[in-house]
């Protein structure tokens, strides 16, 4: 396990140097989309029509923060993952149309995401489910909300964070899957422990 | 008299500190947790958790953004007057923590999936009455989150089945949850009774200190076998793998009608919020489970 300290734009190549197990922190820019900021992205780039910002070499972090204005200033309250199998519907052309380079959520993707970053340059790296606090308090400052009109925890939040993490690399640009692994791993265990209650 | 007031005061307190500051027993168990930890995805995740926990005691702020459904149990002393009244200062008290703590509203229609905004609706918040003798209130708040709730299960075994089919399905239950509860877990294990009522106490069995052993020595021994057996399953900290994927098992029953088995499993996730007082007749109120500032 070796401890990574990145900063974006993240390059291809710094991607390509992780592994499952390592641990990185962010600094720079990342930005929150779930379902519905995924899905106008593609509808976007499809449409041929420009998205708010270059998301080359950044991480997307599902999540649908809790954001309050103070004083005309966006402060994120708490930042804790959302569950990511729900973007694994169309995370793989997010990842070859836009070159993010970091993925965070909670709770792994499946194969498909795991081939595209495989094939592209990205890693998962999985954030503390709940651990809303520690993530905002690496928010230094929201840089801008693009798509309000999705609503806040759908809206595109850029923040400005750092060291932002830790985030456990749970898949890697080698195509290993952490939570795959684990999950089987687990189900070999299954008959060692039926034996053990004797059941 | 126990005043109306006093409860609603107590029940913002305690929803503020249920979110904000774990109970004393879970931040020991997860403390432990971090330092027998053995897988290294294992022991980052734990330390995430426990600088969580530290930063939102320091600054007063919820440690999770699912600050849960709110759910109240009240032991009601007979001789109490006033009864009638709780009902609605927990009732007021809840709108206020929303607003004061903040807490996330949570409380959303199942028909026009309108979120009331306030954490109130229909059975919400929902409240356990229990009437006991005496002239004192006992008020717990336990804020309930999704995604441990999500992960549930009923089993309606055969008798047949019996003690073994118990134990088979809180390990199939357990497994199948994964990374889902955002583990390390306490799971609340119950057997007996009917549908509502195993569930009832699986859920019940969550609110027990981890800290203090069961007192009939059977239970004590078939938590400590599931306690073992959760944590042979290696599913770990978040699911990444590790020694840690439950911090406990708590395990009550009731008696059960001839021809069913049910088993209930019950899911806490690390954010193990919990928070008790009691208020006497003489207005002084006692916190349990925490140090009120
Ligand atoms: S399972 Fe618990 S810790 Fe995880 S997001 Fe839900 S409430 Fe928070």
């Amino acid at each position: 396990m070796t401890v990574y300290k990145l900063r974006t734009p993240i390059s291809e190549e710094d991607a390509r140097k992780l592994k499952v197990n390592d641990t990185i922190y962010i600094t720079g820019t990342i930005f929150t989309a779930r379902d519905e900021a995924h899905h106008r992205a593609l509808e976007f780039h499809k449409e041929g029509k420009e998205i708010p910002l270059d998301l080359q070499g950044l991480a997307v972090f599902h999540c649908g923060p809790i954001v309050k204005k103070k004083d005309d200033k966006w402060i994120i309250v708490a930042a804790g993952p959302t569950t990511s199998t729900r973007m694994d519907l169309f995370e793989d052309e997010f990842i070859r149309n836009f070159n993010v380079r970091v993925v965070i959520g909670k709770g792994g993707m499946g194969r498909k995401t795991t081939d595209a970053m495989k094939k592209y340059g990205a890693v998962y790296g999985a954030f503390t489910g709940g651990a809303a606090v520690l993530a905002a308090k690496a928010v230094k400052n929201v840089k801008s909300v693009e798509w309000h009109d999705l609503g806040m925890p759908e809206a595109m939040w850029v923040l400005n964070v750092e060291d932002f993490g830790p985030l456990t690399v749970a898949i890697d640009t080698y195509g290993n899957n952490l939570f795959e692994d684990i999950r089987k791993s687990v189900e070999e265990t299954r008959q060692k422990i039926y034996e053990k209650l004797s059941v | 008299m126990v005043n109306e007031k006093t409860i609603e005061d107590v029940a913002v307190k305690l929803l503020q500190l249920a979110v904000t500051e774990l109970p004393k027993d879970v931040k020991a168990a997860l403390q432990r947790a971090y330092r027998e930890e053995e897988s290294d995805a294992g022991k980052t995740q734990l330390k995430a958790i426990l600088d969580n926990v530290d930063l939102a005691e320091k600054t007063r702020t919820p440690m999770c953004q699912d600050t849960g459904i709110i759910i109240f149990y009240v032991k009601a002393g007979a001789q109490v007057e006033n009864l009638g009244k709780i009902e609605n200062a927990l009732y007021r008290a809840t709108i206020r923590a929303t607003k004061e703590v903040p807490l996330r509203p949570n409380a959303v229609n199942p028909f026009t999936q309108k979120n009331s905004g306030d954490n109130t609706g229909r059975f919400l918040p929902f409240i356990n009455w229990e009437v006991t003798s005496g002239d004192s209130v006992e008020l717990t708040v336990f804020p309930k989150g999704g995604g441990s709730e999500n992960v549930c299960a009923l089993g309606m075994l055969r008798p047949g089945d019996g003690v073994k089919g118990l134990k088979k399905f809180v390990v199939d239950t357990l497994i199948k949850s994964g990374a889902k509860p955002c583990p390390p877990n306490i799971l609340g294990v119950a057997v007996g009774g009917g549908a509502d009522i195993v569930m009832k106490l699986a859920k019940k069995a969550l609110l027990k200190p981890l800290d203090t052993p069961n007192p009939d020595p059977e239970l004590a021994k078939l938590e400590s076998e599931l306690y073992e057996a959760a944590n042979m399953t290696g599913i770990g900290p978040m699911g990444l793998g590790g020694t840690f994927t439950v911090l406990g098992v708590n395990v009550d029953y009731a008696s059960r009608h001839p021809a069913s088995y049910p088993v209930a499993v019950a899911f806490q996730c690390w954010a193990a919020r919990r928070a008790s007082a009691r208020i006497h007749e003489d207005g002084k109120v006692e916190y349990l489970t925490h140090e009120a500032v």
